[in-house]
């Protein structure tokens, strides 16, 4: 899988990255018989097939013609840009939208689409998309990550999985040897790829129901002290090669145990065979419980369309009706949860082994980065992460500035909404 | 004849006049205009705030810690980049034969691009695992595998990226230099020979040097303005997609992030922007005189 699964879980944690923006085209078809085109944009997946299942479902519409876009690169960025202007996309696939997206008057209010089967849509990735009490976005399939680890290496240095934070700590050092780490969460120590999810595992949230700041507790600091411990214990693998989202940190027996995607899952499979687990980010402190992000495209379409009914009438048919269509670009071209409920239960792939534990984490454990969570206050708290890991830095002292930080966007967007 | 060489001036200037103004003095008031407006994912807004974006990216600490390390990256890549370049020049200056051949070599890095650079020197020769090269030659010695780009105490990041830009800028500066050096009159180090100076530090330091006064000035200018322009390395060394880490971040990523990343807010970007360009004037106007640029000996 390739950066494509990286960018998707974004939602979970923040910002994209990469300079090579590019664009590249493809024609489903002509005009439809409305004579209206829709342009529709995603981002380039990495499965083989996914972009071809794409062109097949827009030329199978009939109401318009649907000309779909592949576009590699920084997509989240190329999509944030094209909004401002009017040769942007009518209809796109989004990493949210975001709170800003959805303020600023960019995308469409798509709530009546999903009125008779909103309660079929995952409420986990439904949730982020929601405000104001109505839906931006349709999600497409449900992404998340977990924890890889290899039964054998387990097994050797008498290691169980681990079950709580401070028992992964202390597996990842016993795992350690002069070859081998411990544990791999990431070229930079885990500050980008977990976000929030030790806090939650600590039993908080990034921001609460009522939309205040959901860490301003001792029992944050505590949790993201036990994550500069791996570092300073040198469990950590830094520096690979390839970063967290592929498995081939694992898969080299760079590291015992590394935090990567469900995506992952069918490499990681077919290379390990069975010598292999999953589990939860897992629980710290007597509050605490595992944590799993869930993320999720959600198809969107661009206020500044001219063919905004046309684009919405689009979405429906694809992502609300045609049923058939989701289930086969959830699953059978890369590894996905679909987002419909009713889709997720019948997918036998999806009810074995470890990818059936994967949906069980998702159900039990799942939450999605709330929509209040806005990129300014992600880079604060991403900021503070990356100095309470690798440099040390207090968490108490950190985690108040962020609290500030964090505090303050909040009340940002909410005098926005005042105003908007 | 006049109008008609107007004409003429018009239609040769006009259509590049026409691009400057359309793409770039335009763009750059409407974001010094932006820049008072709060413009959360929009470049039309209509809330006028004042100083707001200023107050707020001069008491950000991400901001003003990415001028610091700005100031960090300059105190090493200037005088290193300056003393290497100069010194592969004196090198290649002396040599009798074979001289345009390791002059091409050493100025062949100038045509790679930052981007591949950056991608060759974190994926292959400072990766942090046994098999990456560095490694591999500190494994030689005896020594364990170095994370290069993610430990910061010590801060080896600097080494990768300050050695990447050095690979790919000093065959240029070389070049100035070596042009310099061929201006210098020979009669020059005869006479020194005569007056019993001995080769090599004391001539260097008492003729060479004086003599390259000039490129020198005109060397470290240069490096001063290409190391604020600094991001293709760092970004492409440093970041991942989920963002980049709080050390060793440049002005120009910070507000990269700021303004055209998911964070779409226009206004602190371009009041981030405009605040860079006041220190680039400051910085530049400075050493310019600190440098005495443009006097002559005879101006004292």
């Amino acid at each position: 899988m390739t950066m494509s699964r990286r960018a998707l879980l974004a939602a979970a944690a923040g910002t994209g990255a990469g300079l090579l923006a590019g664009c590249g085209s493809n024609t489903g078809r002509g005009d439809g018989g409305s004579g209206v085109t829709l342009a529709q944009w995603y981002h380039q997946y990495g499965e083989p097939g996914t972009e071809q299942a794409v062109e097949r479902y827009a030329a199978a519409y009939k109401k318009a013609g649907v000309k779909v876009q592949w576009r590699p690169g920084n997509y989240d960025q190329q999509t944030a840009a094209a909004l401002l202007t009017d040769s942007g996309p009518d209809v796109f696939e989004v990493n949210g939208p975001t709170i800003d997206q959805i303020q600023g008057g960019q995308v469409v209010d798509l709530s009546d689409l999903l009125k008779d089967v909103k309660d079929d849509f995952n409420p986990a990735v439904l949730a982020p998309k929601t405000y104001d009490g109505r839906i931006w976005g349709i999600p497409q399939v449900i992404d998340m990550q977990l924890l890889y680890y290899r039964k054998s290496l387990l097994k050797d240095a008498g290691v169980e999985p681990p079950a709580t934070l401070d028992a992964l700590v202390d597996a990842a050092r016993k795992l350690t040897d002069s070859k081998v780490k411990g544990l791999f969460l990431g070229n930079d120590g885990g500050a980008g790829v977990l976000g929030g999810t030790p806090l939650y595992a600590a039993g908080l949230q990034l921001v609460t129901e009522d939309g205040k700041v959901g860490f301003d507790d001792p029992a944050a600091a505590r949790t993201l002290g036990k994550l500069h411990q791996l570092y300073a214990d040198q469990s950590l693998l830094l520096g690979a090669p390839a970063d967290w989202s592929d498995p081939s940190a694992l898969l080299q027996e760079l590291t015992a145990m590394q935090w990567s995607g469900l995506w992952a899952l069918p490499q990681v499979r077919k290379e390990l065979g069975d010598d292999f687990g999953v589990l939860p980010f897992p629980g710290d402190g007597g509050q605490g419980k595992p944590a799993v992000p869930v993320g999720a495209y959600g198809a969107a379409v661009s206020a500044r369309s001219r063919h905004k009914d046309a684009a919405k009438e689009f979405v429906k048919w694809l992502w609300v009706e045609r049923t058939d269509y989701q289930e086969d670009f959830a699953l059978s071209y890369g590894f996905h949860i679909p987002a419909r409920i009713s889709l997720a239960r019948k997918a036998t792939r999806l009810q074995n082994g470890p990818a059936a534990d994967a949906v069980r984490f998702t159900t039990d454990h799942g939450y999605a980065q709330p929509l209040l969570w806005t990129p300014a206050a992600q880079t604060a708290y991403q900021d503070a992460l990356s100095r309470i890991i690798r440099s040390g830095a207090n968490p108490e002292n950190e985690l108040r500035a962020v609290v500030r930080k964090v505090a303050g966007e909040l009340n940002r967007v909410k005098n926005a909404k005042k105003t908007s | 004849m006049r109008r008609r060489g107007t004409l003429w001036f018009w239609v040769f200037v006009g259509p590049f006049a026409a691009g400057l103004a359309l793409f770039t003095y335009v763009p750059l008031l409407w974001s010094v205009g932006l820049s008072f407006f709060d413009a959360h994912n929009t470049v039309t807004p209509t809330h006028f705030i004042g100083l707001d974006n200023y107050t707020a990216m001069l008491r950000d600490d991400a901001f003003v810690g990415s001028l610091r390390t700005f100031l960090v990256f300059t105190a090493f890549i200037v005088p290193a980049t300056y003393v290497f370049s100069l010194s592969l020049a004196l090198m290649v200056n002396r040599l009798t034969y074979a001289r345009a051949f390791f002059r091409s070599v050493f100025f062949l890095p100038a045509a790679c691009s930052y981007v591949v650079a950056a991608l060759v020197w974190k994926m292959s020769l400072f990766n942090g695992v046994r098999f990456g090269l560095a490694n591999t030659v500190l494994g030689w010695f005896g020594g364990a595998p170095v994370a290069w780009l993610s430990t910061t105490d010590p801060p080896w990041y600097w080494l990768v990226i300050v050695t990447v830009r050095l690979w790919l800028q000093a065959g240029f500066y070389m070049i100035l230099f070596l042009a310099g050096l061929q201006r210098i009159d020979p009669v020059l180090y005869e006479a020194a020979a005569v007056d019993g100076a001995r080769p090599g530090w004391t001539v260097l330091r008492h003729i060479t040097l004086p003599q390259l006064r000039a490129t020198s000035v005109a060397v470290v200018l240069l490096l001063v303005i290409n190391a604020f322009q600094a991001f293709d390395e760092f970004y492409n060394l440093l970041s991942d997609a989920r963002g980049y880490p709080p050390y060793a971040r440049p002005p120009l990523v910070y507000l990269y992030y700021t303004a055209l990343g998911q964070g779409q807010n226009l206004g602190s970007g371009s009041a981030g922007a405009v605040i860079l360009a006041l220190v680039i004037a400051v910085v530049t106007v400075g050493q310019a005189r600190w440098l005495k640029l443009g006097r002559t000996d005879a101006d004292g």
